[in-house]
């Protein structure tokens, strides 16, 4: 019997440990998905919170100045005005009219700064990115 | 032909289903015939799966664009194996794979098994076929890859195709889905057998001694899998990583880590007929993974940009998978009494021990793998918020449950069965704990402070010292004997117990592995816009853009930076990272510039512009030891091929003193 209380204390020394880490993971990496008409209905509660908005990049509206990239998100009328300004390089499917989904945090100035972009292709008949299980087709982060 | 097509699926069905019928009824009815004649059927569902994909390739290749499968994959402009691939390049195709790979497998074990097991094979043969049926109602009834296009839909240009997706025109991706749907169907197997011994009541061990061989394979297959999935990531998506944590990514490895542990627990049961209705809850958790991936990838249940389309297939997989969940459940619960532990647990320090927490951390993995992968799904249902997590709730999980597991790598083989003294452990670990400080002091005194990467790096030193001296030892004792040379005695060793030295081999795999992912710690990157003749310093490495160039082909326009790189004054040569647009997908790719090494990689992508200003983005990373991971797989490959050799001397294994257990000892190993 002893034994078994050895082990006990072990695995449950084990599990507490790692749900320690997880839930520490999750409270610090977690993003609330909004449209973008949830974000600016958000009002000041928004600053604290990373977020991932999902639109399509307006045409044209892209504009890449040194390492920084602004563009602007739209969903019917409304409009989300994007800073990028991340490390890692926009997919190659970020362009004029892709669907894309912006992660980072609304700023004071009601621009939004992401620090991860993710862009689906605008397929020619329609949006059905091409992957098989397993692998992404598309890498965009 | 795409009416053949449609209907041998639609045959393939019917065969499948009157074989589930016909051998469960004849096991029941005691009519070999019936049970004859479902073992033939899932030969003709073979030949018929094999006709259908046949003209589906026939058509891909051919180009015969009515079809909305070809159309939506295939394109005259794509080279012949790309135009083969587009076989798996999409969702109806793919399906069709996974009903062929899955007929393919039963149709080997059938055969295998037609004068051995015939108290298990009607069950074995009805487990497989009610998969199979499963994967068939969805190609016959719900996505077939025999659509036509309708006509007038004003969406079909005649004899062009949409092509295949850009990115996957890459070699890696030529044989990696099928690699990993090797692995994936081939669990089916071990399952099957798992579920016709508790159906049959056979007390054990007979399964596993049966489908060991199965589980490796697949088990070769799924790394494989996912490893050329990661060396594709690398080589092609221009971010340089291989592993993202995304939904599909991780589709992949649940069912990995699963088959893992039940790699290691099966040892257990075949040593001291320990964890008997574990062994059978891990490799029914392997399979519904299997069959979970597949349905992730599919349903778009969880947002991944990678995903397939959001399709109706969703609800059929939730059914297909809570009834065999609740099925597979019910037989065990039912058939506990045949499935005792022989023996117990004894001491913390012994080996079983160490297969114990082997067991409980991978499936601790397993399971934050999953419900990271579900925390938008569930966070939705508890708090009506759609809540994701990302890669650095993963690695900081993962993490220390790799080091965890690394140690345990090296630990565990050496550890007594049983019991084991403190004292034999001092001895067996001196030299491997000595080796492991030695490296930490000389990385400390060489200034890094990254603390997971130092004990990363050490425990990695603790392994492969531990794992080169238990060959070490070996060797001298049979060199000594036999008066030959170290490597030939190294040989010979190996040879003799191909399982226990082919082990220590996948093992020194992971290692090296490791010491891969470690070079993560030490990455260095610069993102900048530059002219032609200007120059970066990135590392030790001094890169210039010469000049630029851009052209169109038929298949894609494309445009490309000339790097010239040189190091501490020395011409390493000309690189050229390119970007390219596909016409007929109408995507972008890019084609990355890799100078690999031993030690580390330079990474270059051609990252945009050229429009305005006439300035080029250039990406450049610096990444150490990234090389190792590939090496590490080979090595990983070749312990898995040795632990399918026979072993030399059949030797024989007798269980470790289970005390009280009569007639258990001696068994032969297979």
């Amino acid at each position: 019997m002893k034994n078994y209380v050895k082990f006990g204390i072990l695995i449950v020394a084990i599990l507490g440990v790692l749900a320690w880490l997880a839930v520490g993971g999750i409270s610090d990496t977690k993003t609330y998905y909004k449209t973008i008409s949830e974000v600016t209905q958000l009002g000041d509660q928004a600053k604290d919170k990373r977020l991932r908005v999902a639109g399509d990049i307006a045409p044209e509206s892209i504009v890449r100045e040194g390492q920084t990239v602004h563009f602007t998100l739209a969903q019917d009328a409304l409009r989300l005005n994007v800073v990028y300004s991340g490390i890692e390089p926009l997919p190659d499917t970020f362009k004029d009219g892709a669907q894309a989904l912006a992660d980072g945090k609304l700023g004071a100035d009601g621009v939004f700064h992401a620090t991860k972009i993710q862009a689906k292709c605008a397929s020619k008949y329609e949006a059905k990115p091409v992957a098989k299980p397993g692998q992404p087709a598309v890498r965009t982060s | 032909m795409e009416n053949v097509g449609a209907l041998t699926i639609l045959l393939a069905f019917c065969f499948a289903v009157y074989s589930v019928v016909a051998s469960v009824a004849g096991k029941l009815g005691r009519r070999p015939f019936l049970v004859l004649s479902a073992e033939r059927s899932v030969y003709s569902v073979w030949a018929l799966l094999t006709v259908a994909s046949s003209i589906l390739v026939y058509a891909l290749i051919h180009g015969d664009f009515r079809l909305a499968y070809v159309a939506e994959h295939s394109d005259h402009a794509m080279a012949p194996i790309y135009k083969f691939t587009a076989w798996w390049g999409g969702q109806e195709g793919s399906l069709l794979l996974w009903s062929w790979l899955l007929a393919t497998y039963s149709s080997v074990v059938v055969f295998q098994n037609r004068r051995k097991f015939r108290a298990m094979m009607p069950y074995v043969t009805a487990a497989l076929m009610t998969t199979e049926t499963f994967f068939l109602i969805l190609i016959a009834f719900v996505e077939s890859p025999f659509k036509v296009l309708e006509a007038g839909r004003g969406n079909v240009v005649e004899g062009v195709g949409q092509g295949l997706n850009p990115l996957l025109q890459y070699w890696t991706m030529v044989i990696h889905p099928p690699m990993l749907y090797l692995g994936y169907v081939g669990f089916a197997v071990p399952f099957a057998f798992a579920i016709a011994s508790l159906a049959t009541k056979q007390p054990g061990d007979s399964w596993i001694h049966t489908t060991r061989r199965w589980t490796l394979v697949t088990w070769m297959f799924q790394s494989t899998g996912i490893l050329l999935g990661a060396g594709w990531a690398y080589a092609v998506l221009g971010w340089g990583g291989y592993w993202g944590w995304d939904p599909v990514e991780n589709a992949s490895l649940l069912p990995w880590i699963t088959a893992t542990a039940f790699l290691h627990s099966v040892m257990m049961q075949e040593k001291k007929g320990m964890m008997k209705v574990w062994n059978i809850v891990l490799v029914s958790c392997t399979f519904f993974l299997c069959i979970f991936g597949t349905f992730l990838t599919r349903s778009g249940v969880v947002s991944s940009v990678h995903a397939f389309a959001q399709s109706p297939l969703g609800p059929f997989f939730v059914t297909f998978m809570a009834i065999g969940i609740a099925a597979t459940l019910y037989l065990i619960l039912s058939r506990l009494d045949y499935l005792k532990s022989e023996a117990q647990l004894e001491s913390v320090l012994s080996r079983e021990s160490s297969f114990l927490f082997n067991n409980l951390i991978l499936l601790a993995s397993c399971f934050a793998v999953l419900w990271g992968t579900l925390f938008p799904v569930i966070s939705e249902a508890v708090t009506g918020e759609k809540i994701s997590v990302d890669a650095p709730f993963f690695n900081r999980v993962n993490i220390p449950i790799g080091l965890f597991l690394l140690l345990l790598t090296g630990v565990g083989p050496l550890i007594a069965w049983r019991r084991s003294s403190v004292e034999s452990l001092k001895k067996s670990f001196f030299w491997p704990t000595v080796a492991g400080l030695a490296l930490t002091a000389i990385l400390l005194g060489a200034g890094v402070r990254h603390f997971y990467a130092l004990v990363s790096l050490a425990l990695c030193t603790f392994v492969a010292t531990s794992v080169m001296l238990e060959f070490f030892k070996g060797a001298s004792a049979i060199r000594s004997k036999s008066r030959t040379n170290l490597v030939i005695a190294m040989v010979e060793l190996t040879h003799r117990n191909t399982r226990r030295y082919g082990g220590y081999m996948v093992h020194m795999g992971i290692v090296l592995l490791f010491i891969g992912f470690t070079g993560k710690a030490f990455d260095k990157d610069a993102t900048v816009e530059m002219t032609p003749g200007q120059t970066i310093e990135l590392g030790s490495y001094h890169l210039q853009l010469t000049h630029t160039d851009s052209g169109q082909n038929e298949n894609y326009r494309w445009g490309r930076l000339y790097i010239n790189v040189s190091r501490n004054g020395r011409d390493l040569g000309t690189f050229e990272p390119e970007q390219r647009f596909y016409i007929a997908s109408r995507q972008g790719a890019s084609n990355v510039a890799i100078r690999r090494g031993v030690n580390e990689d330079l990474y270059m992508n051609f990252a945009g512009g050229g429009g305005q200003g006439g300035k080029f983005v250039l990406q450049a990373y610096v990444f150490p030891l990234v090389s190792w991971i590939w090496i590490g797989y080979w090595v990983v490959l070749l312990g898995t091929l040795i632990c399918l050799v026979p072993s030399k001397s059949r030797l024989l294994y007798p269980r470790t003193e289970v005390v009280g257990i009569a007639g258990k000892h001696a068994k032969v190993e297979d």
